[in-house]
């Protein structure tokens, strides 16, 4: 009999205006978080006894071994380290392996880290990697990166299916409306389909708008068994019910077929595990580096067909009020994206499973599903959360 | 933009013993890439193990150069500064004749004339001593 597992504690690093309302190192934004979200679930650092980590900061150097530099900080000594990092979606995968442990006993109490200063830092530009091994067939042909892998996806989408710029647009502008809902959003101006459209061209088919943000970020999740909780923590506790995760490559020439990403193997895998079909997700949270990240997911994980992608993220569906409530906090798009957003789709599941999402909160949120996307529409990573 | 516009301060790849023939074919006017002799597929990028078949028993084969565009983008911005005399350039996933896919340019004139499906050929941007990138032109 294995155990239940749930998700615990939260805390997500504020921000003004995109960067660390609070200025302090990446290694001391995950500590305070962790501490946090350690308290989130009315327990301490001292009951840690599982560390999950991945990052892009301090390489080389302090972050290219990130779980030995975290776990010093914190200053604790886990018997369960992961610092598996497959892009963006690393956080949701974290999930899944956080949960295969404490099932197992391995551990009981897991946090997951994370921190990001790329805006403040000035860390993010569109150049690809230095031109070796694998990235010496890349590299040297300017791509940018990354929005040039996702433009190539949807200039091959375009073709296939007819999808329009219009309907990525779309995207983008629900995305904008539930931020207006979330006060801690970076973006909630008023955007149209014409502001995207009209915004400058820079991969094409994607334009500048079509693109997620580009902030600092950063927070901690705590994933562990429900006995381990006392009473009103558990009470808020979101159960952790399928999780799946899939990889196909990491340079965009070796992506199998450009319009499905690995989402249609771990979106099902997990599905499955939760004993759960689509009607039965009252939210979703699906990565949205790109609006193109998204429609190609929706299809990846068969919310709708292939193909149908543009007609079902159009008419407002997706935008507050809309039959498909999805990235309620606004999303990478609005809200914030610290070039690994994973573990944002997380703090908003649950959020909204808890009932804390404020203004943007949903009447009905008893089941959401979780699906992060990195590198170059690479790996995918899928988790099925309920409340109950 | 022409051949001789080549700069040197675009990434010049970084070869290893199962990459550098590739480059230097290129260097030498010829794309060349390993063929299994198991399951007799050609492969892109070139490795020591075939990733269709995992077998080891591979072949360098010239191609034909001919291919299609399976999609492209035009990069309005540079991917850092040796790329900014090319802007706007396209880059491009094409379809080799052969089976494989690649990664490369289409150097064009008009970057918005470029659709997929449209056939092309290659031809060859010399970068260093032995190294080549093979780009492509509107067939």
């Amino acid at each position: 009999m294995t155990r239940e597992v749930v998700i615990a504690g939260i805390s997500e690093a504020g921000l003004d205006k995109g960067v660390f309302a609070e200025p302090v190192s990446v290694l001391d934004v995950q500590a305070q978080c962790a501490t946090r979200a350690v308290a989130d679930a009315g327990l301490t650092m001292a009951d840690v006894d599982g560390v999950l980590t991945a990052g892009l900061w301090g390489m080389p150097g302090a972050g290219t071994l990130m779980p030995l530099s975290v776990v010093e900080h914190l200053g604790i000594k886990p018997r369960f380290i992961d610092g598996t990092n497959i892009g963006g979606s690393a956080f949701d995968a974290h999930v899944a392996h956080a949960a295969m442990a404490i099932e197992r006993g391995y551990c009981d109490v897991a946090v997951i880290t994370y921190a990001s200063d790329q805006r403040s830092a000035s860390g993010r530009n569109l150049a690809g990697k230095p031109p070796h091994l694998n990235m010496q067939f890349d590299s040297p042909f300017g791509l940018l990166t990354p929005i040039g892998s996702y433009a190539l996806a949807a200039h091959r989408h375009m073709h296939e299916y007819g999808t329009t710029s219009e309907q990525l647009a779309e995207i983008a502008v629900a995305a904008r409306r539930w931020a207006q809902l979330n006060p801690a959003a970076t973006k909630r101006d008023e955007l149209s389909v014409d502001d995207v459209l009209d915004s400058a061209m820079i991969s094409d088919p994607l334009h500048k708008l079509d693109a997620c943000l580009v902030t600092d970020g950063g927070g901690a999740v705590v994933v562990t068994t429900p006995e381990k909780l006392g009473t009103d923590a558990r009470k808020k506790a979101v159960y952790v019910r399928g999780y799946g995760e899939s990889v196909s490559h990491w340079t965009i020439n070796s992506m199998p077929d450009l319009t499905t990403t690995p989402a249609a193997h771990s979106g099902p895998a997990a599905m499955r595990m939760a004993g759960v079909s689509h009607d039965d997700f009252d939210v979703v949270q699906i990565y949205d580096s790109f609006t193109i990240t998204v429609l190609l997911t929706l299809e990846a994980l068969g919310f709708c067909k292939p193909g149908e992608g543009g007609e079902f993220v159009s008419g407002g569906r997706i935008a507050p009020g809309g039959a498909f409530p999805m990235n309620t906090s606004g999303g990478g798009l609005s809200c914030s994206h610290p070039g690994m957003y994973g573990m944002f789709l997380l703090f908003e599941a649950v959020r909204q499973l808890r009932g804390d999402a404020g203004e943007r909160q949903l009447d009905k949120a008893t089941t959401a599903l979780v699906n992060g996307t990195g590198g170059g529409l690479s790996s995918t990573a899928t988790c099925v959360l309920s409340n109950r | 933009m022409s051949q001789d516009a080549s700069t040197p301060s675009r990434p010049v790849p970084i070869t290893d013993p199962a990459t550098a023939p590739f480059w230097k074919a290129a260097s030498q006017g010829e794309l060349s890439l390993p063929r299994c002799e198991d399951c007799r597929r050609v492969h892109y990028y070139p490795r020591a193990v075939c990733p269709h078949c995992s077998s080891e028993s591979l072949s360098w084969e010239t191609l034909s150069g001919r291919g299609t565009i399976y999609s492209w983008t035009v990069s309005r911005r540079p991917a850092g500064a040796g790329f900014k005399p090319y802007v706007p350039y396209v880059v491009a996933l094409i379809d080799l004749d052969e089976g494989a896919r690649m990664l490369s340019n289409v150097r064009t004139d008009d970057v918005d004339s470029v659709a997929i499906g449209q056939a092309v050929r290659v031809d060859f941007e010399d970068m260093a001593e032995d190294i080549a990138l093979p780009v492509f032109r509107p067939a």
